[in-house]
């Protein structure tokens, strides 16, 4: 039976669309609606699916970021996990600190299956994943969108640019989910009152040992570039024309 | 100076169009590009990438087991030394590798690459492109990043051709991951991701029956075939034809979208398309606004319409 270590990012929520702040030094984010990164909990529910299919033993769901974040923990552990444990920074991070992070926790929980999104949907930057296999010299399968798992071994198909690609990796492995892998179950009232029984552990990214400087550096934000405003045709002959017109055809 | 080394990405024993693409990246930082490609001996690939004007040697690395990273990850990280920047497409295939490679050395990452402001400092998407970041990485190590590839034109051709340098793998591809198999679905239709022209239909083609009509459309076109998350969703293609913030990121000449109402999610998959024309029946659907061109019709009727007008233009 698996133990399965679940990497979990708090995030705008998905329906909320952001705004840059005039003086270009970011995002607006005050006030607004956040929620576990939609990669991430296809995550927690493949972790799921597998314990209720009793080929995992443990769910445990983990978090780099600030004490907020035990917001989306709760989430996590309303959904069925057994435990959950916020690595706490004020700091902000990056994808190789929260993967060194994760590789030190790693070393204390010695999970079978790491399982983590994509990509997260605020930076877009889809980096944890490898690059903690990468740390943990163990294999990644990323953009699953089918796992399945026989004995110390797991079958992923993948969604790759030229179709899906099905590999065979050994246990331990890093697997980053796509939106195909699952539907994420909805969470129930009585779930979440439970889940504030459920262990929730929080340990400072300092006590972990690893290098957490950041390295890269965010000079500015900007909103991007307008389009010009288009036109409208009247019927299908008339868009041939203008489309002949503007060289497009 | 600064030395760039490009990855290829290959299909089968030929390049990947995303390679040209890269090394146009690679060369707003330098003049000094090199282009590893990861093919068997007789493949066409290295002599492809010798040809692309800016490259300045090619590294033919022979490699004939399927591309995994884990296997050409430490083979990209020990090419890496002597090079400033490792740069690779932000395709699946390079969104695989290039953060493995970037642990491995030790660095970070900048994903997704639009716009080179000097070696150090680039322009990249965040939150699905409703926001440009300005980023700068430290100069003092090997800097990692990918390549958007939306935001590049591939390089042209140059004669004479770079030179190119053939090797042997010099780390031993780990057990640990093994390839099973590939299925691709579209092997006969211009590639979505590199093709100029592209038709894609939305949730309100209503089944894959109707859907299956915009592939008489693409062909009347010579386009590519692709679908909002909505339409794949619903079941009525395959996920690989999905254009959007988590599916594909696509730049062509022109872009049509029938029954696509244009979730943010979508627009941002498209919005650096040259021509962007909607046909949908909502006139107050977003994608209207996005639109260089608009027709507010049912698509039932639009697209023989259009299909008839496009075999009637003069060859």
């Amino acid at each position: 039976m698996l133990k399965v270590l679940v990497a979990i990012k708090r995030v705008v929520d998905y329906n909320v669309r952001v705004r840059v702040k005039p003086d270009g030094s970011g995002v607006a984010l005050d006030g607004l609606k956040m929620s576990i990164n939609p990669f991430d909990e296809i995550a927690i529910e493949e972790a799921l699916k597998l314990k209720e299919r009793g080929q995992a033993a443990e769910v445990l769901i983990a978090t780099v970021g600030d004490s907020e974040a035990q917001q989306q923990l709760r989430t996590g552990l309303a959904m069925g996990a057994d435990r959950a444990l916020l690595i706490e920074t004020a700091a902000p991070t990056e994808p190789l600190v929260v993967a060194r992070a994760l590789r030190a926790l790693i070393e204390r929980e010695r999970p079978d299956l790491v399982l983590l999104g994509k990509q997260a949907i605020d930076d877009d930057h889809a980096q944890t994943g490898p690059m903690l296999a990468a740390l943990w010299d163990r294999p990644q399968a990323t953009f699953a969108s089918r796992l399945e798992i026989d004995g110390a071994r797991a079958r992923v198909t993948r969604e790759i640019d030229a179709g899906l690609e099905v590999i065979d990796v050994d246990l331990p492995a890093v697997v980053t989910t796509d939106l195909r892998l699952n539907q994420p179950r909805y969470v129930k009232l009585p779930e979440i009152l439970k889940a504030k029984k459920k262990p929730l552990d929080v340990l400072p990214l300092s006590s972990l040992g690893v290098d957490a400087r950041t390295r890269l550096v965010v000079e500015r934000v900007d909103a991007p570039a307008p389009r010009a405003r288009g036109i409208r045709v009247q019927n299908a002959a008339e868009l041939v024309a203008v489309l002949r017109q503007r060289g497009a055809l | 100076m600064a030395r760039v080394l490009v990855v290829a990405e290959c299909s089968g024993e030929r390049l990947n169009a995303s390679t040209a693409k890269c090394v146009a990246c690679a060369s707003k930082i330098t003049s000094e590009v090199v282009v590893a490609v990861f093919a068997p001996s007789a493949a066409e690939a290295p002599a492809e990438a010798a040809s692309l004007a800016g490259v300045s040697r090619v590294v033919h690395v022979e490699w004939s087991s399927p591309p995994l990273a884990a296997s050409l990850a430490p083979e990209v990280a020990s090419l890496a030394s002597g090079c400033t920047h490792v740069l690779g497409p932000s395709s699946t295939f390079g969104k695989d590798l290039l953060p493995r490679v970037a642990a491995l050395l030790g660095v970070g990452q900048v994903s997704d690459v639009m716009s080179v402001l000097d070696p150090y400092r680039f322009k990249r998407p965040i939150y699905a492109g409703n926001a440009i970041a300005t980023v700068r990485a430290p100069s003092d190590s090997t800097l990692v990043a990918t390549v958007r590839l939306a935001s590049y034109a591939a390089a042209g051709s140059a004669a004479p051709p770079a030179p190119i340098e053939i090797r042997s793998p010099g780390t031993a591809a780990p057990s640990h991951t093994r390839f099973v198999e590939l299925r691709a679905e579209h092997a006969d239709r211009p590639d979505l991701q590199t093709a100029t022209r592209v038709v894609a239909g939305g949730r309100a083609m209503g089944s894959a029956e109707n859907f299956a009509r915009l592939y008489e459309l693409a062909d009347a076109l010579g386009a590519a075939v692709g679908a909002s998350r909505a339409a794949v969703d619903s079941g009525f293609v395959a996920n690989d034809l999905q254009v959007g913030q988590t599916g594909k990121i696509i730049a062509p000449e022109l872009y049509v979208a029938i029954g696509i109402s244009g979730a943010i999610q979508h627009l941002t998959g498209i919005k650096d398309a040259r021509t962007i024309v909607a046909i949908n029946r909502d006139p107050d659907a977003p994608i209207f606004e996005i639109a260089d061109v608009g027709l507010v019709a049912d698509w039932a009727s639009a697209v023989p319409e259009l299909i008839a007008a496009l075999r009637a233009l003069p060859r």
